[in-house]
């Protein structure tokens, strides 16, 4: 079922459609794709692909595409907290293999997995240019670069639900 | 022009193409898998690789434009290694399953694996699964064998215009699909099948049932619509297995519609008549031809001598070969009727004395797409003639616009300029604004004309119609089955004749069937012999007249006239009243048992020769690929026969060659006067009341009997909607609520299911025809009463 788009999803790809000749709707694909999955808690429905493909008059299949070949949108429920960490070639060669072994364990998830508790998701992804702090890893917005076993630890109390960190 | 070299040899090129068309050209091969001519150039496979002089790597030869003095090499060491390598690649993730895959002896992969694959892989790691999509009942895909040349997403965007396949994931998971699990819908998406270079996209009807080499292939002409699509028939041991296209870039291109590629299905459905069959008190009994033709004989003299020729009737099929048409009206006219008819789904028959020598597009089928401007008057196009839309597409794509006067908002795969959709079917109306408009705009006055739309008001659409059609250069009014089967067709012909007049549009109309052209050039008309001679005396009666009277006997050749023609419930009616129905059909109806009295076994075009007319004038021929199934017989063999043994005078054709000769040299230099359809009448169709007045298209796979009988497509949509369809607006003014509603024609009433579809108009329905549920319910245009259950 399509989605109808709210208000602020509507003003925010017009803004964006402003910026684009107006036969090149499709151009803004990624970021109608975007405000409808922060709009949805991180994961876009089918709903939403049609949404979006509907408002910039593009095939569905063309907006499935996009919503497909890029590792930022989601297409299942995920938990709060998305960690992208890269497993490309800088980061491996410095010890990137580690920091994803300490992850899996310590969340006890594996790829593509959600702890239980619906805190945490964790994602293989490419290259996230950002080589030079390799490893490196990116949750929500923000990337965590030159990571430790320990360094993760630290990141990951500051993110965990109060109760697992008093130990409860 | 650049002169390049290919492998040493000189070539003069045409400036701008690429290296591959060079090559293609001047019969130098080159591998490849994404590159295909029709489509646009993705270079994404690199199997095309080659060496040219002075680059430093490998180019590829689909993406690479000649320059003066170009030196290329396809089979260097340098080229060979590189198109090796990109082979390999390709193989890592293939499953190279050939002997379980239906394209095997057939694929570009295996083939091409062949001349540039290893014979043993160096691969040991997994390889990748991806699971089959179901994507309807005519394709079959095996996506674990795709190697993403991306041809069927291309030929989507590009040709049918429709984007339903897409490459989703990326990199090693990039897969073939549809967005959620759906049918594809296109009206050409079997010429996928032939794109596939593997064996990712088959024919699910054919596949497993034969390997390529055993198949014969016979050059054929497509019998369902009026473009006459080049074909070709697949055959083993006597037995049809599958049709393709068969490329003429004048008429179909490298393309084939759905139908024309998956009627065949129907060739042995079990329905096929086997043998003569005649109904004796109540009781039916095969008999030999022999006796089933002096039956006929005998009854028919019989008939004629109690009641005089004009009592019996022939209605043919127009997708009736010119041969069959010829020999029927000869027949026919030799019992002495005149009463011989092919215009199933037209009901005005107005003004068919000034008509030209047949109905056509008037241009050869490939000037379409260099119009400037089509308006297409009741028209789905792509549901009527997918090649003709496929035309039109091109046109539109190349800048030229398309306008639409139509009594349902039905989507086309092209842009369209300016659509006026009309209420009630009124397309009448919706032309009579369009003239009046271009009359307002005239320097000369009409008066004749002006007094005649007098009453007319344009809108602003038809004023903006109207510049257009007055702007632009090339331009044309195409008519399309909706037009030719409204009640008023002949003033729709004559206000599209004054639109043409006031802007110098040419028009031009699509028929039904596949020869329809034919039927006219042959005489299948009542008022005309072959070549558009007139009846001396009294002209027979049109099909309407032969049911309104209720004629004693009726022959068909290749109709079921409750599905075919356009009053189904009247045509059943009439002949089950009739003494005698001779039906020389391809199918046994189970609907007609009543009616008919005797069933001759038809050869379809499969298994006969003949020849049919397509729109643009072309007389096609065709030979059989197959002998005739059981007792079945090819029709102008039956129908010479039967013109012996009823004594006619000449007819004694020994081939089907002879007939046509024959026929051509009654046809002779045509000299025929077109009088111009112009109505003195009134306008009709003016009221806009609040009658519900029923539109009634024939399904794009409900248009002929084979097409009927096919199995995948009838589990496609465009079967048809077997139920009513209307806007909310009608929905909500009637209060219906239901799933279901009451739909009242007449005194015939019936259940059907609701559709609410904004496509329609207000005060309009739209239910069906050609389908057997909805028969009885009458025809188009009628009136509808509609209540909730
Ligand atoms: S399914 Fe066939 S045509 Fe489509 S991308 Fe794969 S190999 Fe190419
Ligand atoms: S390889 Fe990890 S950020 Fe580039
Ligand atoms: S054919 Fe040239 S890259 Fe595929």
């Amino acid at each position: 079922m399509t989605v109808i788009l709210s208000l602020k999803a509507k003003q925010s790809i017009d803004a964006w459609l402003l910026k684009y000749p107006i036969d090149q709707k499709q151009s803004c694909v990624i970021h109608a794709l975007k405000v409808l999955q922060d709009e949805n808690g991180g994961w876009l429905t089918e709903g939403a692909i049609e949404a979006v493909a509907a408002y910039l008059a593009m095939p569905k299949i063309a907006v499935y595409e996009v919503a497909t070949f890029y590792s930022m949108f989601e297409l299942q429920p995920i938990g709060k907290h998305k960690i992208s960490v890269c497993t490309n070639i800088a980061c491996l060669l410095n010890n990137g293999d580690k920091i994803v072994q300490h992850l899996k364990k310590r969340l006890n998830i594996e790829w593509g997995e959600t702890t239980q508790d619906g805190c945490f998701t964790l994602k293989e992804v490419e290259c996230l240019a950002a080589c030079d702090g390799a490893p490196a890893m990116q949750i929500g917005q923000i990337y965590y670069e030159n990571l430790t076993p320990e360094r993760i630890d630290d990141i990951l109390a500051t993110l965990e639900p109060k109760e697992i960190k008093d130990g409860k | 022009m650049p002169f390049i070299e290919i492998n040493g040899k000189k070539i003069e090129a045409e400036a701008g193409s690429m290296i591959i068309e060079v090559a293609d050209c001047s019969n130098i091969q080159i591998p490849r898998f994404c590159y295909h001519k029709k489509l646009s150039i993705a270079a994404s496979c690199r199997m095309c690789l080659v060496e040219v002089e002075r680059a430093p790597k490998p180019l590829p030869a689909c993406a690479t434009p000649v320059t003066e003095g170009m030196k290329v090499w396809t089979r260097s060491p340098k080229a060979l290694l590189a198109q090796k390598a990109v082979m390999e690649f390709l193989l890592i993730n293939h499953p190279l399953d050939c002997p379980i895959c239906d394209q095997g002896g057939e694929c570009e992969l295996q083939d091409l694996s062949m001349g540039y694959g290893q014979d043993a892989s160096r691969y040991t790691e997994g390889k990748r699964v991806v699971k089959d999509k179901n994507i309807g009942s005519l394709i079959a895909t095996d996506l674990t064998r795709c190697i993403q040349c991306t041809r069927c997403v291309r030929f989507g965007t590009e040709v049918a215009g429709i984007r339903e396949l897409g490459a989703t994931g990326r990199g090693e998971c990039l897969e073939i699909g549809t967005f959620i699990e759906q049918s594809v819908s296109s009206e050409l998406s079997g010429n996928m099948i032939d794109l596939c270079p593997v064996g990712a996209l088959t024919s699910k009807p054919y596949r497993f049932t034969a390997r390529g080499w055993e198949l014969k292939q016979t050059p054929s002409i497509a019998p369902h619509d009026c473009v006459g699509s080049h074909i070709y028939v697949h055959t083993r041991r006597n037995q049809v297995m599958r049709v393709v296209p068969r490329e003429n870039e004048s008429i179909n291109e490298a393309w084939v519609s759905d139908r024309d590629r998956f009627s065949y299905e129907a060739l042995y459905h079990s329905d096929r008549l086997t043998q003569p069959k005649i109904k004796l008190k109540g009781e039916w009994q095969t008999v030999s031809w022999q006796i089933a033709l002096e039956y006929i004989a005998n009854r028919l003299s019989q008939i004629g001598s109690q009641h005089g020729a004009n009592a019996i009737g022939a209605l043919l099929s127009p997708n009736a070969t010119l041969e069959e048409g010829y020999l029927l009206q000869k027949w026919m006219r030799g019992l002495g009727s005149h009463s011989i008819d092919h215009r199933l789904r037209q009901s005005d028959f107005r003004h068919q004395e000034g008509a030209p020598l047949f109905p056509g597009l008037g241009l050869p089928i490939n000037e379409l797409e260099q119009q400037s401007l089509v308006l297409l008057v009741g028209s789905d196009i792509r549901k009527e003639q997918p090649i003709i839309g496929l035309k039109l597409r091109k046109m539109a794509l190349a800048g030229g616009k398309a306008l639409v006067v139509n009594p349902v908002d039905v989507p086309f795969n092209f842009d369209i300029a300016l659509k006026s959709i009309v209420c009630q079917g009124n397309l009448v109306l919706g032309l009579a604004k369009i003239a009046k408009a271009l009359l307002n705009q005239s320097e000369i006055h009409f008066a004749k004309e002006a007094a005649w739309l007098a009453s007319i008001e344009p809108e602003a659409v038809d004023i903006q119609m109207a510049n257009l059609l007055r702007a632009s250069g090339k331009k044309m009014i195409v008519m399309g089955a909706l037009a030719a089967s409204h009640p008023a067709f002949s003033q729709i012909k004559a206000l599209t004749q004054l639109i043409s007049e006031l802007s110098g549009a040419k028009v031009g109309i699509l028929t039904d069937g596949s020869n329809s052209a034919g039927a006219w050039l042959s005489g299948c008309i009542p008022h005309r012999l072959p070549g558009g001679k007139s009846v001396q005396g009294e002209a027979g009666f049109t099909i309407a007249e032969m049911f309104e009277k209720a004629l004693k006997a009726y022959v068909l050749v290749n109709v079921e006239p409750h599905l075919d023609c356009i009053e189904g419930a009247k045509a059943r009616r009439a002949l089950e009243q009739a003494e005698f129905v001779v039906a020389i059909n391809t199918f046994e109806s189970p609907s007609l048992q009543k009616a008919v009295d005797v069933w001759l076994p038809l050869a379809p075009f499969s298994e006969t020769s003949g020849t049919l007319v397509n729109t643009e004038g072309q007389w096609q021929s065709f030979v059989a690929v197959a002998n005739p199934f059981e007792e079945s017989r090819p029709g102008w063999k039956i129908l010479r026969v039967l013109g012996n043994v009823c004594d006619i005078p000449d007819f004694d054709y020994e081939t089907c060659e002879d007939v046509l000769a024959a026929l051509r040299l009654e046809i002779g230099t045509p000299e025929l006067t077109v009088i111009k359809p112009f109505c003195v009448d009134p306008i009709e169709y003016l009221a806009n009341t609040d009658e519900i007045i029923r539109i009634a298209p024939i399904p794009l796979y409900a248009s002929d009997g084979l097409v009927r009988r096919a199995p995948a497509l009838q589990q496609t949509k465009d079967a048809g909607f077997r139920g009513l369809q209307i806007n909310r607006t009608l929905a909500t003014r009637l209060n219906l609520v239901g799933e279901a509603v009451r739909v009242q024609c007449e005194d015939c009433v019936m259940q059907l299911p609701l559709l609410i579809d904004e496509q329609m108009p207000d005060n309009t329905a739209m239910i069906f025809s050609g389908l057997e549920d909805t028969v009885s319910l009458g025809g188009p245009y009628s009136v509808l009463k509609l209540e909730n259950i």
